[in-house]
């Protein structure tokens, strides 16, 4: 599939914004909720909006060519900058806004912005006091003035005023001429990876990447114009861009702005979308929550609803999948629904999505079943922002826990050798900004990329199943194979365990770093009256300790029932005195474990878990939100577990 | 400072300070044989971030009793924007334009952050009760104008998350900033804090003097502030009156006070060579 399989008035975000414009110029592409209430724009309006402020970038000099960054959560004004950017033939560059400014430094450097468009006083903040280091820096442009309005305004701008000057002035000659020599080989929007290793790497994607990605996926979907989405997650992230821009500009469909980040489930319950991306973190969480509000329930709703998931677990996922299920069944599913999943949903947010998707880490088992069997159709995708996102998503009707679905319309998949896999779509990558050697060494000359992912197509179903990032997988001392994304996920299938990092490459047994869940683990301590000062006592309190082992020694049975993985199990464990924290270079920003960066950092941890040690003292460096750094000091214990015997199948190996 | 009292100045961080709106002339206010406050004189400008501090006992609360009108001192005059004020109630002076937060959060515990809010503009409601209870014309325009100022006041102070908490069920930091934000619904004058980050984290102290910073830049509100934790109130206030048994020992800017030596005395209890 090419370029040319986009009709003319398809081919880049400026023709697509007034052929929606034309098409449903009075339907609502915007909303966000402003003191209290939803704002919305039209179609029509977001065209003129876009097109004013093209114009007033014009005027502050803004060149075809220029990268300028964006910096914010997500509100419609910064999306429709992204457009009036590209109309100026210019490229889009978001970053993701709770990156500290030394983090934001390196990304301005390296791109070479020549402006910038931040939401607010704390995003300019941010810019301001890297300033020095970026000479190609010319002009800040800010969204909301609280705060800024004693700045020096000789190259601060506020967003409004420009636009208000793009109005008056008279650029549109010149922006058309602009707009129109753009085409579907343009460059659309470059997109940091945040890279588990390394710096990150600016992925250049052109138009036709992400409009002919968007337009296979939402036809995948039937996505349509009566769909609504909304955008909470980062504009950095790839994702964020296909969904809110990518798809909604090739569907039509209205994209709604939560008010802020802490009122996103109350937002998500009011707009009710119909279309949902949510990583697993998000749906696990949630299940966490309605599992302890149920516990704190009366006797009649905890029965009724207890009563009802079993119903909902044995008919829910089968009545989605289109298979034939008994009358007795189908009218207890009803029953519950009018009683238990109906409301449920409703408190959830959830009731009308026709259309989910998790992705970007494994999903509990339990947890995607217990939001089939309430009626919705969750699913799971696989995907990178190398490829535009979509790889591999599961059709409706064919959705399990285990797999991650069959190639999207337009992709292909191999699987080489040493079991990684590769693809080639029309949604591949342009090239890494300024970095010609990663690009070659990712993207072959057919096209073909390398996802890092080691993995393999089950042969009757031709679904992709994926292990673990390839170079993660490594070998055992005595030769066994390891895969501690496979073990970890186990663990971390647990409400109790937030995050595990497992080791074991080369070393003759494997051990793991676990993080309580402070939610989970705190309210279980509050009904058992279990009295703690910190995150850091909570986390060494003998019963939580109690309870991890068993957790473990679970998870280590069932990891021996593998035979290619029995040697994973977990011999040692740690729990953790902090929280692992993408502040701390620990995650990414999309909260992604930082293998590496944890060894170096913990190495008197980690040496401990081999050496035999009981106990072990540590002090540990933490970054506070506003960049200033401290120490901690904890002793931990650490516990031995129970591994099950595997006998000599491992010498076997 | 020996400045004029209808003198204006620039602080070093560019806000201008204007001329006196409230002077306290020689008060004096006792509790039967108690004397709580002992002749005290000093005055807040317009614009200024203004902090009264003193150790327990001091008066610190007595005082700002005295100026929004719950106490009546014995001795002493009152002088509000140019004129002597007359002893009044309350709500009265509420209605002059004065409005403050109370050391132990006086919210109402049942009702939402939003009721609690609107709460602060009941001086700015004029419709009669019988269209209130109908909801009638005047009433209805007048509510919704009010709940506009009331969101502004929630986005400014970011609760867009508790707005429809009862606020009994929020942590104590989050109660302290419905209580400003209660106070600044009066869109008052003249803002009165008394102990604003008390028994407060470090992190919710921070949050709390920005806001205090913000709403004294972004409205022009003048703040007389009470407040026990010195970094603070070294670090937002422009001019700091020192209390000490009801007696004023230091009043000045932040620099001044911290090396005035009655000010050492009263906070550390050293002696001087």
């Amino acid at each position: 599939m090419t370029a040319h399989d986009l009709p003319g008035d398809a081919t880049t975000f400026p023709r697509l914004l007034a052929r929606n414009a034309a098409r449903h110029g009075d339907q609502p592409a915007y909303r966000v909720k402003e003191f209290g209430i939803w704002q919305s724009w039209t179609w029509g309006e977001a065209a003129d909006e876009v097109n004013v402020l093209a114009k007033g970038l014009i005027g502050l000099g803004l060149n075809a060519g220029d990268h300028v960054a964006i910096i914010g959560r997500n509100r419609p004004q910064l999306y429709m900058a992204m457009v009036s950017i590209q109309s100026c033939g210019a490229v889009p560059v978001p970053l993701y806004q709770d990156a500290v400014a030394e983090e934001m430094a390196y990304v301005l450097d390296h791109c070479g912005a020549r402006f910038v468009i931040a939401e607010d006083q704390e995003q300019v903040d941010k810019v301001l006091e890297i300033n020095d280091r970026l000479p190609g820096l010319e002009q800040i442009l800010y969204l909301d003035p609280r705060g800024l309005r004693k700045y020096d305004h000789t190259h601060l701008h506020k967003l409004e005023e420009v636009a208000a000057a793009g109005r008056a002035s008279d650029n549109e000659a010149d922006l058309k001429r602009r707009s129109d020599a753009l085409d579907a080989d343009s460059t659309c929007v470059m997109l940091y990876t945040s890279g588990t290793t390394g710096r990150p790497k600016g992925v250049v994607l052109s138009n036709a990447n992400i409009i002919l990605t968007a337009k296979n996926s939402a036809d995948f979907d039937h996505l349509n114009a009566g769909d609504s989405v909304l955008a909470y997650l980062p504009m950095a992230w790839v994702g964020d861009f296909i969904f809110s821009m990518g798809q909604a500009y090739w569907a039509g469909f209205c994209v709604a702005c939560p008010e802020s980040e802490h009122t996103m489930q109350a937002d998500l319950r009011e707009i009710g979308p119909t279309y949902f991306f949510a990583p697993p973190r998000f749906f696990e969480g949630l299940l966490t929550n309605v599992m302890i509000r149920m516990e704190d329930a009366g006797w009649l709703k905890k029965r009724l609803f207890h009563h009802y998931m079993a119903v909902a677990k044995r008919v829910g996922p089968a009545l989605l999948d289109g298979q034939s299920v008994s009358t007795g069944d189908k009218l207890a599913y009803k029953l519950g629904g009018l009683l238990v999943y109906g409301p449920l949903k409703n408190t959830l947010g959830l009731s009308r999505v026709r259309v989910g998707y998790t992705a970007g880490e494994a999903i509990g088992p339990e947890i995607f079943d217990f939001y089939r069997a309430l009626g919705i159709n969750l699913k799971q995708l696989y995907g990178q922002t190398e490829a535009s996102v979509f790889i591999t998503q599961q059709p409706d009707g064919q959705v399990r826990a285990d797999t991650v679905g069959t190639p999207t319309p337009g992709v292909e998949i191999r699987i080489s050798d040493n079991g990684e896999v590769f693809y080639r779509s029309p949604g591949v990558f342009v090239e890494y900004y300024k970095n010609a050697d990663s690009t070659a060494d990712t993207k072959d000359a057919e096209g073909w990329v390398a996802t890092g992912d080691a993995g393999f197509i089950e042969a009757d179903t031709g679904h992709l199943k994926i292990i673990d990032r390839a170079k993660d997988v490594g070998k055992l001392a005595s030769g066994g194979m390891f895969a501690p994304k496979y073990v970890e996920n186990k663990l971390k299938f647990y409400p109790n365990i937030l995050e595990a990092v497992v080791f074991g490459a080369g070393r003759d047994m494997c051990t793991a770093f676990l993080n309580i869940d402070l939610m989970a683990v705190g309210n279980w301590a509050e009904r058992n009256n279990i009295a703690y000062a910190s995150y850091q006592e909570l986390a060494a309190h003998a019963e939580v300790y109690a309870t991890f082992q068993k957790h473990v020694e679970e998870v280590n049975e069932s990891v021996a029932q593998d035979q290619m993985l029995s040697g994973c199990q977990i011999h040692r464990f740690v729990i953790l005195h902090k929280q692992l924290d993408a502040d701390d270079g620990e995650l990414t920003r999309t909260q992604k474990v930082r293998r590496r960066i944890i060894e170096e950092k913990y190495a008197d941890i980690l040496a401990a878990l081999y050496d035999g040690s009981e106990t072990i003292s540590t002090e540990t460096e933490v970054t506070y939100e506003d960049g200033r750094k401290g120490a901690i000091k904890a002793t931990l214990e650490i516990r031995d577990a129970k591994v099950v015997e595997t006998g000599g199948r491992m010498a076997a190996e | 400072m020996s400045l004029d009292q209808t003198e204006s100045y620039q602080t070093p961080d560019g806000r201008t300070i204007g001329p006196v709106v409230m002077e306290m002339r020689n008060i004096t206010l006792r509790f039967g044989g108690v004397v709580a406050i002992k002749d005290i004189s000093f005055d807040i400008r317009e614009g200024e971030i203004r902090a009264i501090i003193g150790p327990n006992g001091a008066g610190k609360s007595s005082m700002l009793n005295v100026i929004n009108g719950f106490y009546h001192p014995q001795e002493g005059e009152v002088w509000f924007r140019g004129q002597k004020r007359k002893p009044m109630k309350p709500h009265a002076i509420a209605h002059q334009g004065i409005a403050r937060t109370f050391q132990n959060i006086a919210l109402f515990r049942g009702m939402t952050t939003l009721d609690n809010i609107m709460t602060g503009r009941f001086t700015k409601m004029r419709a009669p009760w019988w269209q209130q209870a109908f909801w009638t014309g005047p009433a209805e325009r007048e509510e919704v104008a009010n709940r506009e100022v009331v969101e502004k006041i929630i986005d400014f102070l970011e609760i867009q998350a508790i707005r429809k908490t009862p606020v009994g069920r929020l942590p104590y930091g989050l109660q302290k900033r419905v209580e400003l934000g209660r106070a600044l619904a009066a869109e008052p004058k003249l803002l009165l804090l008394d102990e604003p980050m008390a028994g407060m984290n470090v992190e919710e102290k921070e949050d709390m003097s920005r806001f205090i910073l913000d709403v004294n830049d972004e409205f022009g509100t003048t703040i007389a502030l009470i407040e026990h934790d010195m970094g603070v109130v070294m670090d937002i206030s422009d001019r700091v009156v020192v209390m000490d048994y009801g007696a004023k020992i230091g009043d000045g800017t932040p620099d001044e006070v911290r090396n005035n030596a009655a000010v050492i005395d009263a906070y550390l209890g050293v002696a001087h060579d």
